[in-house]
């Protein structure tokens, strides 16, 4: 299989405190993994140093097989698409926030095309005119991605998109984040809190504590874990 | 005015003094203090000042505009000691505004080439870049970090870090340009200006009072706007690397 990212040995700290210890694997092309483990576990960070919002003291990183110093830092983040947690919205409507990728590179995005991302994420036209501020925050979430699939990313990167949403909200993201994965074949990395989110949306799950990878390999993992320290965080999590 | 009518000025201090004795503020040391600081200073200055004025040299013309300029960004770096390199983009900020607005003075002959013009003027331009300084930099820092989300967006959309900070930045500026533009919409009604009120005290005519004071307020607008734009286009880079990522504080 391809990666489309690959760590090798990858180590980040922020004063004298490490973040990130010797991460080694890959996240595959046209796959969605998802990153669990508990707060403070570095998921995150390894989220920001994908498209180098952040970069590590050592190790390598490739972005579909070009080490990401080889690439102009702008060109990787609209390759590289992120969603952050907290979904911000710049002040103004809907079709301001959707405009924005485009109006960085000095062009325009149509009504139609605006009309049509919403449409993408099961989000009505009449929102368009919305101020952003007066979102739920499901719809927040929502604008959120398809303001950042307007660069047509090949990676989505997701940080805990659903944390703050209710149950009905979470199922319409997750569906979404399945229908970009197949409709575009985008490659899906995402954080989730959730395990059973982990489990229905992934299809391989990286469980990380305390700046290490513990378990890696298909979602299902999380249902046997073979580690006792995945063990235990699966049962406190899972009950 | 006779030294002993200035003496009898001290009635003034008396009165707050007394007040403050009387319902405990615990303000009398500190009210002392800054009586003696402010009678000491300002004499010192009024002497620094008559000297350069009859020596007429452009040297001690030049000193005295560099301790102004000195002893403000000194006062203003503290409220940016978070953005790296800070003094000099300060004093490199207030040296441009005092030669733009001398040139154009001095340039045009609207104000004579004496000490006298140059050295009062060059302390209201400096005085009010270096609170303009103060209050950009303030703003500068309290919305880079309440909008530090914001930034990040930008960033991860494939933004400059210009483009990530450009509505931060815009906020500060017009910031700390509001008081100096309010001010000047009720200068007259509210209050008359100090330098303006000087004159007509010392017996100049309120139309010639009045005609310096808008060249002043002239200038001081052009003061504010070049301080916080300067200061703001050579402050934000400093937040972000060569990678575009914005730094950690």
């Amino acid at each position: 299989m391809k990666s489309a990212i690959q760590f090798n040995d990858v180590y980040y700290r922020i004063d004298n405190l490490p973040i990130l210890k010797q991460i080694t694997g890959s996240f595959y092309e046209g796959e969605i993994t998802t990153l669990v483990g508990p707060s403070g576990a570095g998921k995150t960070t390894l989220l920001k140093l994908c498209n180098r919002l952040l970069s590590p003291q050592s190790g390598d990183i490739y972005i579909n097989g070009k080490d990401i110093r080889d690439w102009d830092p702008i060109e990787l983040r609209r390759n590289v698409g992120m969603a952050l947690q907290s979904a911000p919205m710049i002040d103004g409507s809907v079709e301001q926030n959707l405009a924005l990728p485009l109006e960085l590179q000095g062009k325009h995005l149509s009504e139609h095309q605006a009309k049509d991302l919403l449409k993408d994420v099961g989000l009505s036209a009449e929102l368009l005119q919305r101020n952003s501020k007066e979102l739920s925050g499901g719809q927040r979430q929502k604008v959120s991605i398809a303001r950042t699939l307007v660069n047509r990313p090949q990676i989505l990167l997701l940080d805990e998109i659903t944390s703050s949403l209710d149950q009905v909200s979470q199922k319409e993201i997750e569906e979404l984040i399945i229908k970009i994965n197949r409709k575009f074949g985008v490659t899906i990395v995402w954080i989730t809190h959730n395990l059973q989110q982990a489990v229905d949306v992934g299809t391989y799950t990286w469980v990380m504590m305390a700046g290490e990878i513990i378990e890696a390999g298909k979602s299902d993992l999380l249902r046997s874990p073979s580690n006792d320290r995945v063990k235990q965080f699966v049962k406190g999590e899972w009950g | 005015m006779s030294l002993t009518a200035l003496s009898i000025s001290l009635i003034f201090v008396l009165i707050p003094f007394i007040l403050s004795k009387t319902f405990n503020l615990g303000l009398e040391k500190d009210t002392i203090i800054a009586v003696v600081r402010s009678i000491i200073q300002l004499f010192v200055v009024g002497y620094v000042l008559k000297f350069v004025f009859e020596s007429e040299s452009i040297v001690y013309i030049l000193l005295m505009v560099g301790v102004m300029i000195a002893a403000a960004t000194q006062n203003a770096r503290k409220k940016g000691a978070a953005i790296k390199g800070i003094t000099w983009k300060i004093a490199v900020t207030l040296i441009f505004i005092e030669v733009l607005t001398q040139a154009i003075l001095l340039g045009f002959q609207i104000t004579p080439h004496t000490a006298q013009y140059i050295i009062p003027i060059s302390g209201m331009v400096v005085g009010n870049g270096m609170v303009l300084a103060i209050l950009f930099l303030n703003r500068f820092i309290a919305e880079t970090a309440a909008h530090q989300d914001q930034t990040e967006l930008i960033l991860s959309l494939g933004g400059t870090p210009k483009q990530a900070i450009h509505r931060q930045l815009i906020a500060a500026i017009k910031a700390s340009m509001i008081p100096t533009i309010e001010s000047q919409k009720t200068i007259g009604l509210v209050q008359l200006p100090g330098m303006m009120s000087g004159q007509i005290i010392a017996g100049a005519s309120p139309i010639q009072a009045v005609q310096f004071q808008l060249l002043v307020l002239f200038l001081l607008l052009t003061a504010a706007a070049v301080t916080s734009i300067m200061l703001g286009f050579l402050s934000y880079p400093t937040l972000f690397n060569k990678q575009m990522q914005l730094m950690r504080r």
